[in-house]
């Protein structure tokens, strides 16, 4: 039998993409929409005085101006489904959280239209003094209250850290430092929202249809099943579409109002202000080591901002827990409240902010103690969860340090920094751990397999350009016994059944068990069938699926076509749950990774380019080489912004974004990028979950920013702490 | 965006004749007008587009010098072989702007006066004097990592973003203006005005003036020129600081030299103090070093653009000793 799960196939919906046949959310043909555009504060804190809409409202083709004072009032339900212990600003009352903040909406018979009059609504505001940036607030840290939505402790430790770290012969004692980012996916946030009655659809760029449907209706204080969220094609979320952001909410209470469906596009600018970002940190990090480098304490104590009306915390010290050996060791979390919006989940939240700080740290450790980095590494290699006190279920690590090394040709790399030369440059060569934590959560799926011998799989699940249409496509044909052209897979609407948010890596982990369970159940059904009707006589055992047919495996000659096995039924259904059990009390989930980099930095000048890449990574059974491989260079690309030039300019006064477009936030382009050379190490997992899969989409990114960190003081012997890297840097950097 | 008028305009002294009515624009490639309108920064009544006028793309060189047309594309002005030759530095100025899909669609007389990056300019929500007179500098006790350090005042310290135009500046150019009354030619270094206390008055151009041509005097030591520029991100990034230079080379001894710097001034800063510190000085470092330090003698730095000072000394000190090679 042929498997394809493991296969490089092509993804099955890139003919759609290519030809633009694929439909995006604001793309879905609906007829007689109305255009809705946004009006944002432009102060961080108060309240709204005044608001004049009278020429906005004159203006032609305006349908509509709704601010707080004639919204429909929502009941007080202004929580998201996704993060709790948040309030959302949806035009309730006056009050100015954050600069940017939707203040009303205003509808019109076009675009443009609608665009013109927003510029018309004149606001006046009674304003407050504003804070906005960690540093401002460093008197106002507090523990965290919803961490991690209670998932976890925002403290921890074992062992004695402290006294430890006291008594240890060589210490690190550094901060490091993190500052805003935002995701900028290529799609905006876009949404049409079409009422039918008291039935709403909502089209809506969404890395969660199954939770974004039940936010919204908990908004509108309606009931679940009366709102459907339909999110077809993604063109990236990156976490900034894992929540249902309030412009979603907003576009559905307009569209009640007009009694008509309602477009609402975010500008690039209003992307800065409407759907979370990366929040900024400061990073105490504390190492102490025996004079052979064995990690004897270590402290990692982050904080972090977030908004007034509502608490997210950026997570950075989880990796920690579990990244080294070492007996003594604390992690805290503190947050303060800024007037800005609120942050969230940004590929990698926590691992990619923390993995930057410990990773330098042991760098700088390395240095200290004259040990090769990845030596150090190895000397304190994490032989089990000593967090949660667990055995792994896998780790490859060693294997990826190794072939990774080995690929980059890791040992002719000369200890002292500043020593490598190409022409006038300095080298730098440098490197980092990487891990992310398996997540998996319950999803269901439902297989149909039709008399024309074609299979559609339906789940409430998502594809944010990762490739999960093709994935199920594969798992499904693999566990019915068909070729996978002959499986179309259908996600992306809340109408099927529940699959988890498309954020933590999960989906593949979480997805593909259903999809398998259902498609399984199709195979047995249909070899039941079979039994009974071409092959009766012979036992289930006897036949097997193969190619699309049913076949006797003695001699695969006699085939019984699905068709003739169907006479008469439509097709054979099966809906199949798949959900986490135990396991994770017997063991520790994580993928691990190693990068390698070399950086060529110009000494005078600060300018610092990336000259070769190599990333070894083991995530579990690989279900398709291809967008695997796809995952991690866009991971470590995603890493180069973060090291090297991605950074959201705030006013510090007004807490207004300045660089709220991608021509001022610098996202690496094509320049930035050297050839990226892609391990990947297969592992056999059997306790991760039925098919084996960890999750490859943030585990690349993780460490991208430390290794580069690491490179650079290699080439020069200047450690920078504060992301991003950029010449000014260098040069203030003695 | 507000609404305006579109007119185009197909002959010259007609479009020169419209825009000279209050509250009308020329738009040319678009690619930094169609941002400040979408923004707001920019209100007219009226756009004149002026693609198609005939008789200003072209691009010619001879003995009296390099002929651009104002209309001339920035990609194709950087490929064209007398430039890449005889003018490199002006080719690498335009090659180390923006992106190939910018620079197909944008024309040398709209680089010349695109606005600043500042974001306080374009961002209609902030006071700003270039855009609102009187409004007060948000940049000034702001976020000013990006801005000027030579030719600011209490009113204004943005950047003038174009690097051709620092470049050009260093190469003696002549822009040719048809204007209301007729026709004048105006040295590029005197186009563009220092903020003082009008930020808002950004050029010597008064309503109608249409740039038709940049003419490059004969430079024959530009053969041995050069355009360096350092920026945040690899490519597709405004300078932190850049340096335009040519010399002029006897032996061991500098002749003449051209220099100007980007990304540090507030207009295209040609430095006349570092070119005689050059001129007659050896081949040397140490030349080098105090034409940078004349160069940089009048900066003025804010809270967050002080490295500027030292990254431009360096940026020229290298691009000297490459020219110089
Ligand atoms: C993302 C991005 C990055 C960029 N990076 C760089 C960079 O690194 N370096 C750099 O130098 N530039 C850069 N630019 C700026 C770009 O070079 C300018 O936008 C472009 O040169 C403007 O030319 P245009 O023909 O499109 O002008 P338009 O946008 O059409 O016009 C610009 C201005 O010039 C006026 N104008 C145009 N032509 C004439 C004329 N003949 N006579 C009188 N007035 C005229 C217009 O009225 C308008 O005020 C960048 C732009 C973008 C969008
Ligand atoms: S620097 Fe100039 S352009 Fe920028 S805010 Fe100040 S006045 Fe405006």
């Amino acid at each position: 039998m042929t498997t394809t799960i493991g296969a490089p196939l092509n993804r099955i919906d890139a003919r759609l993409k290519v030809t633009g046949a694929a439909r995006y959310s604001a793309e879905m043909p609906v007829k007689n929409v109305a255009h809705a555009v946004l009006i944002q504060s432009t102060i961080a804190n108060g309240r709204i005085a005044d608001i004049d809409t009278a020429a906005a409202e004159q203006s032609p083709g305006v349908l509509l101006v709704m601010t707080h004072r004639n919204a429909p009032k929502l009941g007080g339900k202004q929580k998201s489904v996704q993060q709790p212990g948040e309030d959302y600003p949806l035009l309730q009352d006056d009050a100015i959280h954050y600069n940017g903040q939707h203040i009303g909406v205003l509808v019109a018979e076009t675009f443009e239209a609608a665009t013109h009059a927003a510029r018309l609504v004149t606001v006046r505001y009674d304003e407050d003094k504003s804070v906005v940036r960690l540093g401002q607030v460093l008197d106002k840290l507090a523990v965290p209250q919803h961490f991690r939505g209670g998932a976890r402790l925002p403290d921890s430790s074992r062992g004695n850290p402290d006294q430890e770290f006291v008594a240890a012969p060589v210490k690190i004692d550094q901060t490091y430092q993190t500052p805003i980012e935002h995701h900028n996916p290529l799609e905006p946030h876009a949404v049409i929202a079409v009422w039918t009655g008291d039935e709403l659809v909502v089209f809506h760029s969404s890395q969660s249809v199954a939770g974004s449907h039940k936010t919204i209706a908990g908004h509108l204080g309606i009931s679940d099943d009366k709102v459907r969220t339909v999110s077809h094609f993604i063109g990236g979320g990156f976490g900034s579409k894992g929540s249902t952001w309030p412009h979603v909410t907003i576009a559905a209470m307009a569209a009640r109002i007009v009694n008509r469906p309602v477009k609402l596009v975010l500008t690039r600018r209003q992307m800065y202000t409407s759907n979370g970002f990366r929040p900024q940190t400061r990073q105490h990090l504390r190492l102490g080591a025996d004079r052979d480098g064995r990690l004897i304490a270590l402290r990692h104590d982050s904080l972090s901002h977030t908004a007034s009306f509502g608490e997210w915390v950026e997570p950075c010290g989880l990796s920690t827990e579990i990244m080294y050996s070492c007996p003594n060791l604390g992690v805290s979390h503190r947050v303060a409240p800024t007037d800005t919006g609120i942050p969230t989940f940004m590929r990698a939240p926590g691992e990619a902010s923390g993995m930057f700080a410990l990773e330098s740290a042991m760098d700088e450790l390395a240095e200290a103690l004259a040990i090769d980095p990845l030596e150090l590494r190895l000397r304190n290699y994490a032989e089990q969860d000593e967090h949660e006190k667990l055995p792994w279920s896998s780790k490859s690590l060693k294997q990826c340090y190794e072939r990774g090394a080995a690929a980059f040709g890791w040992n002719k790399r000369e200890r002292q920094p500043g020593s490598m030369r190409n022409g006038d440059l300095f080298v730098g060569w440098g490197m980092a751990s990487a891990t992310y934590p398996m997540n998996r959560s319950k999803a269901s799926a439902t297989v149909r397999l039709q008399a024309d011998g074609r299979a559609i799989v339906q789940c409430a699940t998502q594809d944010i350009g990762t490739g999960t249409y093709t994935i199920i496509a594969q798992v499904a044909a693999d566990a019915i016994g068909l070729p996978v052209e002959r499986v179309t897979v259908q996600i992306g609407d809340s109408n099927f059944p529940e699959a988890p948010v498309s954020g933590g890596s999960q989906t593949a982990a979480s997805v593909t068990p259903a999809v398998d369970a259902a498609s399984r159940d199709i195979r047995k059904q249909l070899v039941d069938l079979a039994t009974t009707g071409s092959f009766k006589g012979l036992r289930s055992e006897d036949l097997d699926v193969v190619d699309g047919a049913v076949v006797v495996k003695s001699d695969p000659s006699r085939r019984a076509e699905i068709g003739t096995l169907l006479a008469g039924r439509d097709a054979l259904t099966a809906t199949k749950g798949a959900e986490p059990g135990d396991e994770k009390k017997q063991f520790s989930m994580h993928s691990f990774g190693a990068h390698f980099v070399e950086v060529h930095v110009d000494p005078e000048l600060g300018e610092v380019r990336v000259a070769r890449y190599v990333g070894a990574f083991a995530a579990g059974r690989v279900l398709n080489a291809k967008t695997a491989r796809s995952q991690i260079i866009g991971g470590i690309v995603y890493g180069l912004g973060m090291a090297l030039t991605e950074e959201t300019d705030l006013d510090h006064r007004s807490g207004r974004v300045l660089n709220g477009n991608i021509a001022e936030y610098l996202v690496p382009v094509h320049a930035d990028v050297p050839d990226i050379e892609v391990i990947l190490i297969e592992e056999q997992d059997p306790h991760v979950n039925p098919l084996g899969v960890k999750g490859m989409g943030e585990l690349p990114m993780v460490g991208v920013a430390g290794a580069v960190a690491n490179a650079v003081f290699h080439a020069t012997g200047k450690r920078i702490r504060y992301l991003p890297i950029r010449p000014d840097k260098l040069l203030r950097t003695a | 965006m507000y609404p305006f008028t579109y007119v185009r305009g197909d002959d010259r002294q007609a479009a020169v004749a419209l825009a000279a009515e209050p509250g009308t624009e020329f738009l040319a490639g678009g690619t930094d007008m169609l941002q400040l309108l979408k923004d707001e920064v920019r209100r007219p009544r009226r756009l004149v587009e002026i693609t198609s006028l005939s008789g200003m793309s072209e691009i010619s060189s001879g003995p009296q010098g390099l002929r651009l047309g104002a209309l001339a594309r920035m990609a194709d002005v950087a490929d064209h072989p007398a430039v890449r030759d005889e003018y490199p530095v002006i080719s690498q100025a335009l090659l180390a702007s923006a992106s190939p899909q910018v620079r197909n669609m944008a024309t040398i007389g709209g680089n010349l006066l695109q606005r600043t990056r500042c974001a306080y300019f374009r961002d209609t929500a902030m006071p700003c004097n270039r855009r609102e007179p009187g409004s007060g500098c948000s940049a000034i006790d702001g976020e000013n990592r990006l801005h000027a350090v030579l030719g600011g005042s209490d009113h204004c310290i943005a950047t003038h973003a174009s690097d051709l135009a620092v470049a050009l500046v260093a190469c003696d150019a002549v822009v040719v203006v048809t204007g209301p009354s007729g026709e004048q030619r105006i040295k590029l270094e005197d186009l563009h005005l220092l903020p003082g206390e009008t930020p808002e008055k950004e050029t010597v151009l008064q309503p109608g003036d249409l740039i038709t041509a940049v003419e490059v005097p004969p430079l024959a030591f530009a053969r041995r020129s050069l355009y360096r520029k350092v920026r945040d991100r690899a490519s597709f990034e405004f300078a932190l600081a850049a340096a335009a230079v040519a010399l002029d080379i006897d032996g061991g001894t500098i002749r003449q030299a051209r220099v100007a710097l980007g990304g540090v001034g507030t207009k295209p800063w040609r430095s006349h103090e570092a070119e005689k510190a050059l001129t007659g000085a050896k081949l040397e470092t140490a030349s080098f070093e105090k034409a940078a330090a004349a160069a940089l003698a009048a900066a003025r730095p804010l809270h967050q653009n002080g490295f500027k000072i030292i990254l431009a000394q360096r940026t020229l000190i290298r691009a000297l000793l490459t020219v110089g090679a």
